[in-house]
């Protein structure tokens, strides 16, 4: 375990530094040694974490979790799809923005999923009736929204009424500044969850799939 | 109970320039930025009030009045500056306007990227009638503020977040000509604005937080920052939006800046002892969550508020940015009504 952690601990420094080839060896070595699932599990996952938590903390910034997760994505990238990470009971899933050209936080959340294992559909920008139309017809089970203003975080309402009002059953998991800003508001727009940073929307969708 | 000798009621100018110069003026400065507001006042839409700047200015007056304020905000958008470079512009029914669809997408329209003539931008121009008006009704008793996105975060605008963090970190080359680019353009747009009767300017930034930006590049925003503000023919304010500032206090110093806009990442009261009688903190209150709140949370947080950094001066009791259209008219009645209740000199007494 000390090994593991020492792993991690060498692979976030890499990853913080965007030392690409640094990351790689380590990634190597890691997958080498065990399968694909147990490389994600050991290394990715922990890495991401902790880069998360050091963003809440102060310690990391918003540029170094982006280069980070995007390190990761290009990492699995490589990986053949056979041996791809399969999650147990995986839902369907889909990633948008509302009505909003600021993307980064979609992006950073899509670079650690695929770099994960999940395998999701990435609905882009789109208004709240595009979006509750795409899960309707895509028969989405987990949705993550990101939204950068205010306005857009409470678009999130509509989408939920024209879901429910299709009885659809998708979880809504939100993430994004005003969800930061004003921890009561992922509840006021009738969201299942909200995840501060892409480790938390990782928790978020395990959460759901626990109580589908 | 108010303790101590009450000062006369100063203007809004001696009020702000006093705190500036870290004494206590009759009673702690208050700045709303309050932008869209303005068409609620007039009964218009958003775009329409933005297209004329007599309505601007309409709104402006009509909130300092409303509000008891200590400033006007001729701002209308982020996203003018880039309309400016020759993006687009998205209008809400419920919102401020925001940027479009990124104008930068190849290594080509960097290399061939000009610095915009002011004059040829109706919205920049519209934003330079607004700041004329104001001064002319507003004269030296009221600041108006003017403010620039700065070189260094426009291209979040230009380009998209995502593409632009790797242009930092993968093209230096065309990164330091992106900035030439957009600090000139800054620099320009800045002083036009002065000249045109603007008191400051507000320098937009929030790349400089460490808690968006690290190592070298946020030396490189500063050194930005740094020679931008230096031709900038006014004082100014370092305003970082919503992210932390509190470990950058030094380098915003050693920038030029007279102010800093904190929000509410940073302890306030650790950000007073570092700032103390020397750069002026405005800030902080959480425009998002303050939506929700009550006109006794209102009463709470201005009074938690103003004790932890007003004492002594150098403190402007402010939001964290630009309030959004979804915080109401008792909202901001509570906010200015609780200001003046227990904004008043000597704060200290007032706390217990």
């Amino acid at each position: 375990m000390i090994s593991q952690k020492k792993e991690v601990q060498t692979f976030v420094a890499k990853l913080l530094r965007t030392d690409r080839l640094g990351a790689e060896e380590i990634f190597n070595a890691v997958q080498e040694q065990g399968s694909m699932p147990q490389t994600v599990d050991q290394l990715i996952l922990p890495a991401l974490e902790t880069i998360g938590q050091g963003w809440e903390k102060g310690t990391v910034a918003l540029a170094q979790v982006y280069m980070s997760s995007r390190i990761c994505e290009e990492l699995m990238i490589h990986v053949p799809l056979s041996t791809a990470l399969q999650h147990p009971g995986y839902p369907r899933m889909a990633i948008a923005v509302l009505d909003d050209y600021h993307l980064l936080g979609k992006i950073i959340v899509s670079a650690c999923l695929r770099a994960s294992g999940y395998a999701f559909q990435d609905y882009g920008r789109v208004t709240s009736q595009e979006l509750a139309c795409k899960i309707k017809n895509d028969s989405i089970e987990i949705i993550l929204v990101s939204a950068l203003m205010l306005r857009s975080a409470l678009q999130i309402k509509e989408v939920k009424r024209l879901l429910v009002e299709a009885g659809s059953p998708t979880r809504i998991v939100v993430g994004g500044a005003p969800f930061r800003f004003d921890p009561l508001l992922w509840k006021e727009v009738g969201a299942d969850a909200m995840g501060a940073n892409a480790a938390e929307a990782l928790s978020a969708i395990s959460s759901c799939i626990k109580t589908m | 109970m108010v303790v101590g000798n009450k000062k006369s009621a100063m203007t809004s100018m001696e009020r702000v320039l006093t705190s500036l110069a870290h004494k206590e003026p009759d009673r702690v400065p208050f700045s709303l930025m309050l932008t869209v507001h303005g068409a609620r006042e007039l009964g218009l839409s958003i775009k329409e009030y933005f297209s004329k700047a007599e309505y601007v200015v309409e709104g402006q007056l009509r909130m300092l009045k409303k509000y008891r304020h200590d400033c006007v905000n001729p701002f209308c958008a982020a996203a003018m500056a880039v309309e400016a470079f020759g993006g687009e512009v998205l209008w809400f029914e419920d919102g401020s306007p925001n940027s479009g669809e990124p104008i930068i997408t190849t290594e080509t329209d960097i290399l061939s990227l000009q610095v915009p003539e002011i004059e040829s931008s109706p919205s920049l121009v519209r934003m330079l009638k607004i700041i004329e008006m104001l001064k002319e009704k507003v004269g030296e008793e009221v600041p108006i503020m003017g403010v620039v996105v700065s070189p260094f975060s426009l291209p979040v605008m230009q380009m998209g977040f995502s593409s632009y963090i790797e242009l930092m970190h993968e093209r230096p080359a065309l990164f330091n000509r992106l900035m030439q680019v957009n600090q000139e353009f800054c620099i320009a747009w800045a002083n036009t604005q002065i000249l045109a009767g603007a008191t400051a300017i507000c320098y937009f930034d929030a790349l400089l937080s460490p808690s968006i930006t690290a190592g070298a590049h946020l030396e490189t925003g500063f050194k930005i920052a740094q020679d931008t503000l230096a031709r900038i023919n006014s004082p100014s304010v370092i305003h970082m939006a919503t992210a932390a500032t509190l470990p950058v206090v030094e380098e915003v110093i050693a920038a030029g800046a007279s102010v800093i806009g904190v929000g509410i990442l940073d302890d306030l009261a650790k950000l007073k002892a570092t700032c103390q009688g020397r750069l002026t903190i405005l800030g902080n209150l959480n425009g998002i969550a303050m939506r929700r709140w009550t006109p006794q949370q209102v009463e709470k947080k201005v009074k938690e508020v103003i004790a932890q950094a007003a004492p002594g001066g150098g403190f402007i009791l402010a939001d964290n940015g630009e309030i959004p259209w979804q915080v109401g008219e008792e909202v901001l009645t509570a906010l200015s009504v609780a200001a003046h209740k227990w904004g008043r000199y000597p704060v200290c007494c007032q706390m217990g």
